[in-house]
């Protein structure tokens, strides 16, 4: 007993102690509230990544990684004191999965020189790396999304949607209003017709939108959702038996959770996707372990392979690689956010660097540039299966429509840089 | 034993009617200005202004104004939020039109114009009383959240629907924005707190905040003994969405940056700033004070003692947040009906007797 006890000590003691070298990554996560079910998966994998490479590699580049948790709970309010007590900690980048924080963040982390990471979320003009110095948002962004839904459209309906009725259900906010502007010049472009049903925060009351849906018979509805709308709305869907192949979601609306309760009716609903589902890769046996069985997953530890968990985990890996760049183009393990933002600028992913991690095919190789921190934008699709409770991969990563999203990232980036006096980069 | 008023002369009806007549008070009162104006401003960091203290005062500001339409004249308002959001976007709109024009001048403006809204929503009152009125008020909150969702003039045409405070200038130091020093937002949002208590505590010792009162104590014996209930309604109607719109002008610009209206100024909003005014205590300047202290304060104080101290997940503290802000609102409504400003006028009255109660 003694002997415990001071092993205990020795241990609060060392975890009180000054930890200098640590290289800190915060996670802005949210485990409570309406977008919990998002946000615990979420944020599962992103710690249980950074845990992994603390134990099976001694931390990146010989330095361990330190996890800062802190609770936002969506709310804006919040994420701007976690921002703020977890700053001074050394953050190297933030990650807040919630594009209304993201928008407090983007001027923040500016004025602070921390980079922001923000995955298919957040600022989609934030690709443009001429204007948003420390804004990344590889490797797809929602402007892909609504295109990469367009084309598999498309693909689907031999090229041609014209006359076609496309209805958009989104969630009333920074975030659901950020595809319509790209849906409209779609729509403008191929000829289909779009009708836009905002939902309201949090998004449980959807009776109205659907029985437009219902009058309206559009050929295919869009759904840009998160937190309990997305299971309410697939409900809806099924409650009004509208064909699930022809509804589809954005990624942040094609997890396990959002389909499950409805069971069976759910059968054949399909999300687009920038990174691959399921746990048949070898990253997976690590984890089961270095973290599961010495029992350091994160959370309950129940979340591990689903959809969130593994772009939780992918957003964790992009990070870990970023920082192993950071490393290598200072020559210093001991980097500084400035050093991690260039080395998320100088972030190359080949195929081969992914399988040397075991997550070959996990997500679309791609290289970061100081234009371009928006990634390829290659984006795929997923369809539920409610037999076998699974998603599986339907259509591989694919070009989006370049052609109509850099113009709109250029227009918006432009008026960002007006607004706030910023010069282009990268001359 | 210091705390009492023998020995302290008034020779002046002035001296007689201030507003502290206790010495211990007054020099306690003068203690903590100069501490907040002189001191903090030079020990301030960025997590102690964006995190505590801003929000701190931004709330009083807003629970002053409630407190003058529910405390002092008795009308029941659930538009808090919604008010906030018109001095949020008025602020926002006056900023990128004029820019060159001082941040002072335009937190004053966008309470001026929520004055003007709230008045307008305050027309109702005159007919509709007590829960009815709090009905009314809730529509006004859900129609403005609304208007400022759908129609894009509000947010410039942006294409997510949100506004962002550019940067922005008061006396030639920069006020909104990230690269706003922390002494000088605090400050600007301290003036403006200092501004409003004043006229809000001398408001209510005169003859208008007595015409409040006579409306809330019974609007039929107040009509009687010739208090003109339109003008007293109204006022404080008017007087109230002034105070919230500073405070959801300086929230949007100085705290948060970046605002979507229904995420930050929703129907949660009214009611936290309703439950700062109750828990505070209704009726009371310095219950506005203590209603926004517990409510900011006490979740950052258990996230600090939870995860920093205890090392508990992140998720458990947050519940446990949850049930103890609960619990003692309960308690607190249970034990001192008329919040923590009764509280601290029970404890003065104690300390005036000590050491000899009787």
């Amino acid at each position: 007993m003694k002997m415990k006890l001071t092993t205990l000590a020795l241990g609060a003691m060392m975890a009180a102690g000054p930890a200098m070298a640590d290289l800190v990554f915060p996670s802005l996560s949210y485990r409570t509230g309406p977008y919990a079910a998002g946000g615990i998966p979420f944020a599962d994998g992103y710690a249980d990544y950074f845990t992994l490479v603390n134990e099976r590699d001694g931390g990146i580049g010989g330095v361990k990684t330190r996890l800062i948790e802190c609770e936002t709970g969506y709310n804006t309010e919040k994420g701007v004191e976690c921002y703020e007590s977890t700053k001074g900690e050394g953050a190297l980048v933030y990650q807040p999965l919630s594009t209304g924080i993201t928008y407090q963040l983007i001027p923040k982390t500016a004025a602070d020189g921390i980079p922001l990471h923000t995955m298919g979320y957040g600022r989609t003009s934030a690709a443009n790396g001429e204007v948003f110095g420390n804004v990344f948002n590889y490797p797809a962004n929602y402007w892909d999304g609504a295109s990469g839904i367009i084309n598999y459209l498309l693909d689907e309906n031999g090229g041609d949607l014209k006359g076609k009725k496309i209805a958009l259900v989104f969630h009333n906010s920074a975030y659901g209003k950020e595809p319509i502007r790209t849906l409209e010049e779609l729509s403008a472009k191929h000829g289909f017709e779009l009708t836009t049903l905002p939902v309201d925060h949090p998004g449980q009351e959807q009776k109205s939108q659907w029985l437009q849906i219902r009058r309206e018979r559009p050929d295919f509805v869009l759904m840009w959702g998160w937190g309990v709308m997305n299971q309410v709305a697939v409900q809806e869907a099924a409650n009004i038996r509208f064909p699930m192949e022809n509804f589809i979601g954005v990624w942040w609306s094609g997890a396990e959770h959002d389909v499950l309760s409805a069971g069976a009716a759910a059968d054949g609903y399909k999300a687009v996707t920038f990174h691959n589902v399921g746990r048949d890769f070898p990253v997976f046996d690590d984890i089961q372990k270095y973290v599961v069985d010495k029992g350091l997953a994160a959370g309950a530890g129940d979340q591990i392979g689903n959809v969130l968990y593994n772009r939780g985990l992918y957003a964790a890996m992009l990070a870990v690689e970023a920082a192993k760049t950071a490393q290598e183009m200072h020559g210093t393990a001991d980097i500084t956010p400035a050093m991690m933002r260039d080395g998320m600028e100088a972030l190359e992913m080949p195929e081969a660097r992914m399988s040397a991690l075991g997550m070959r095919y996990f997500g679309p190789a791609f290289n970061v540039s100081c234009e371009n921190h928006g990634g390829p934008g290659l984006v795929g699709v997923t369809q539920w299966d409610a037999e076998s409770k699974t998603w599986s991969l339907i259509a591989d990563f694919q070009k989006t429509d370049s052609d109509v999203i850099k113009p709109l990232i250029d227009a918006d980036s432009a008026s960002y840089a007006s607004e706030n006096g910023i010069e282009p980069r990268c001359q | 034993m210091f705390y009492r008023e023998a020995g302290d002369f008034k020779v002046s009806y002035e001296q007689d009617s201030q507003t502290f007549p206790i010495k211990f008070d007054r020099y306690r009162y003068y203690f903590v200005l100069l501490i907040a104006f002189l001191v903090i401003p030079f020990t301030i960091n960025d997590y102690w202004a964006s995190a505590i203290l801003l929000p701190f005062l931004i709330y009083s500001i807003a629970a002053i104004g409630l407190n003058i339409l529910v405390g002092y004249c008795g009308q029941v308002s659930l538009g808090t939020g919604g008010f906030m959001a018109v001095g949020a976007y008025a602020c926002y709109k006056l900023m990128t039109a004029f820019p060159e024009v001082s941040m002072f001048i335009h937190v004053l403006l966008a309470g001026g114009v929520t004055g003007v809204v709230c008045v307008l929503f305050g027309l109702p009152s005159l007919r509709i009383k007590g829960f009815y009125l709090a009905v009314a008020t809730l529509a006004a909150q859900f129609f403005l959240v609304w208007l400022f969702n759908r129609v894009p003039w509000f947010y410039n045409y942006s294409a997510s629907g949100q506004i962002n405070a550019p940067e922005r200038e008061a006396f030639g130091i920069l006020i909104t924005g990230p690269n706003a020093p922390a002494w000088a937002t605090y400050l600007f949002c301290l003036i403006f707190l200092a501004f409003c208590a004043l006229v809000a505590r001398n408001l209510t010792r005169g003859m208008v905040g007595r015409s409040w009162m006579a409306i809330r104590d019974m609007d039929i014996a107040a009509e009687i003994i010739g208090v003109n209930p339109l003008k007293a309604k109204l006022t404080a109607f008017a007087v109230s969405g002034f105070f919230i719109g500073i405070s959801g002008a300086l929230f949007f610009a100085l705290y948060l940056g970046a605002v979507e209206v229904g995420e930050a100024f929703g129907i949660t909003k009214s009611f936290q700033v309703l439950f700062m005014v109750i828990i505070g205590g209704l009726g009371s300047i310095f219950g506005s004070f203590a209603g926004a202290a517990f409510l900011v304060l006490l979740p950052v104080i258990l996230k600090v003692v939870g995860v920093d101290v205890l090392g508990w997940p992140t998720d458990i503290v947050a519940h446990f947040q949850l049930v103890i802000v609960g619990a003692l609102i309960v308690f607190f409504l249970i034990v001192e009906p008329h919040g923590l400003a009764q509280l601290w006028r029970v404890a003065k009255e104690k300390l005036r007797l000590w050491p000899f109660p009787h």
